[in-house]
């Protein structure tokens, strides 16, 4: 597996869905949390999941990786519908995904090195070729020199970049982040970003990305990696719009409130949307 | 009535999602993939750890054994009985209840302070979407490696409550070591010694499941991870003890009906 920016793997095709979620429904002991929720994520596309704390951002995430099951609907990841399969089937198919959580979540008793290769190991992979798959990944996410520390020893944009490092270190189709930039200061946001731009632009992955950060989303949309010069560069043509898009989902009091193009949610006059705008 | 309604099946549920999770720790020994180094670990933090508790406590019970039982003995001047008292007291009862007391309150907290606290920091999330199975990487584990020690342990506890037995005996009641010893040896069948074993597995059993339990089953951030682990000693304790009295009386019948 070649990891390195210049790198040029195979992309999957555009127009198939990855993720389909219809007419989805979930509550809990406070009431319904997701009413009816219904949309598709094309593949290589990014769909940007936006809304206020608390409206089911990371629970419909947790949904797409099958973590929660939905009390009503389906869902289909990569072509299965994964809402009402067992639990062992299930962890055959979150292998194909990524998750990067917002806290991380990195086993806090593993070095960085280990975190990254779990899921190798997991996988069986050959011991011989498990270090310079890690090494590469780490690289990629320039943080080749904490392998051996533990994760306690990392600032919290470090951890986040491990956390993309391990949701990538064997290359799924699909890859969901849970407010990766939350709680971090400007420039270590836009470092998560960048990343997310490059690991999108260079191995055509398909994204959710849950985000109260209407900045993220429009850097996402309107920033790509360029192999070539490998430097972020500012692209809003309809080509490159086309070769990675990204879509907005904003989402209020458990619904989707608005879906569409960056351009679109600009253009809007919403009072609601308003609110994300300024 | 509506409480009383909602309180019992919340019990109901959490009975049933506990025999669910026991079972399951059971069945993944034999279906792959199995994790023999997390087992090896949690056999070196559950059993070696242990040690020294156990080693400590073992010799001073059987010592105070001696010392409580032999000055009855003293009175109708049968001393030398000190020693079938003490090995059997020990070997049926004391060894496999005071060794699992003891690794209960040092491993259930243990184990449920660990998973509660990855649980709350979506570790154990993490390892579900990257394909693993909680219960057989942290669950499994733990409860074989608690099955495998937790014998160990109470027969090394055991070896050393009668060597404390003897050293009380020959320095407070002038006991010869030999008569001590020959005494505590003989006394002993096999039902005794299969009614100490088939109790400590059990036990071991109990110590593990409900640490993973209450650990995996935290809610409440690190608020939740304090409660459960007081929880897991609680519940851990008192299963034991319940526990320990139906199967001395299941260990008697069956040695009644076949020894």
């Amino acid at each position: 597996m070649a990891l390195s920016p210049t790198a040029t793997p195979t992309l999957p095709a555009i127009g198939e869905a990855a993720i389909e979620f219809n007419n989805v429904r979930l509550g809990f002991h406070e009431g319904e949390i997701l009413r009816g929720i219904t949309f598709s994520a094309q593949e290589r596309e990014t769909v940007i999941l936006l809304g206020e704390t608390g409206t089911g951002k990371t629970l419909l995430l947790k949904l797409a990786s099958g973590l929660l099951r939905p009390d009503s609907g389906s869902i289909r990841v990569l072509g299965n519908d994964i809402s009402g399969i067992p639990e062992s089937q299930l962890l055959g198919i979150r292998r194909e995904i990524g998750f990067v959580f917002q806290e991380g979540a990195l086993f806090d008793s593993l070095t960085v090195g280990e975190n990254v290769a779990y899921r190798l190991h997991e996988d069986g992979v050959d011991p011989d070729e498990i270090e310079p798959r890690v090494s590469e990944v780490l690289r990629f996410v320039e943080l080749a020199h904490t392998f051996d520390l533990l994760p306690s020893e990392l600032s919290g944009g470090m951890r986040r970049r491990v956390a993309i490092a391990r949701a990538l270190v064997t290359r799924p189709p699909i890859v969901l982040y849970d407010s990766p930039t939350a709680g971090l200061d400007p420039i270590t946001s836009q470092t998560i970003i960048s990343l997310i731009l490059r690991l999108r632009d260079v191995y055509g992955v398909t994204s959710l990305l849950a985000t109260h950060r209407l900045q993220d989303g429009f850097a996402l949309a309107n920033f790509h990696f360029d192999p070539r010069s490998k430097k972020v560069r500012r692209d809003s043509s309809p080509e490159s719009s086309r070769a990675a898009p990204t879509r907005f989902l904003v989402l209020r009091a458990g619904k989707i409130y608005f879906e569409g193009s960056p351009d679109e949610l600009m253009k809007s006059q919403d009072p609601y949307l308003q609110r994300f705008l300024i | 009535m509506e409480v009383l309604q909602d309180l019992a099946k919340t019990n109901v549920l959490k009975v049933q999602n506990y025999s669910k999770l026991s079972l399951q720790s059971i069945t993944n020994i034999a279906r792959g993939p199995r994790y023999m180094q997390d087992t090896l670990d949690q056999m070196d933090i559950i059993g070696v750890g242990s040690l020294p508790i156990v080693l400590l406590s073992g010799f001073f019970i059987g010592a105070v054994m001696v010392l409580q039982t032999g000055a009855q003995f003293i009175r109708f001047g049968q001393a030398s009985l000190t020693g079938d008292i003490v090995s059997l007291a020990l070997v049926r009862e004391l060894g496999p209840s005071i060794t699992g007391l003891l690794v209960a309150g040092r491993c259930s907290s243990g184990i449920a302070s660990e998973l509660g606290s990855m649980l709350v920091t979506e570790q154990v999330d993490a390892m579900r979407a990257m394909g693993t199975d909680p219960s057989r990487k942290l669950v499994t584990p733990r409860v074989l490696a608690t099955l495998i020690t937790l014998p160990l342990l109470t027969t090394i506890s055991v070896f050393v409550g009668l060597l404390g037995g003897m050293v009380a005996s020959v320095l407070s009641l002038r006991i010869n070591a030999t008569t001590f010893w020959e005494r505590a040896i003989k006394i002993l069948e096999f039902s005794d010694i299969m009614q100490g074993f088939m109790k400590t597995v059990v036990f071991a059993f109990i110590i593990a499941t409900v640490g993973c339990y209450q650990g995996l089953n935290v809610r409440g951030g690190t608020q939740g991870v304090g409660r459960a682990t007081t929880q897991a000693v609680v519940v851990a304790s008192v299963l034991i003890i319940v526990s320990d009295t139906f199967l001395t009386k299941i260990a008697l019948y069956l040695a009644d009906k076949l020894f």
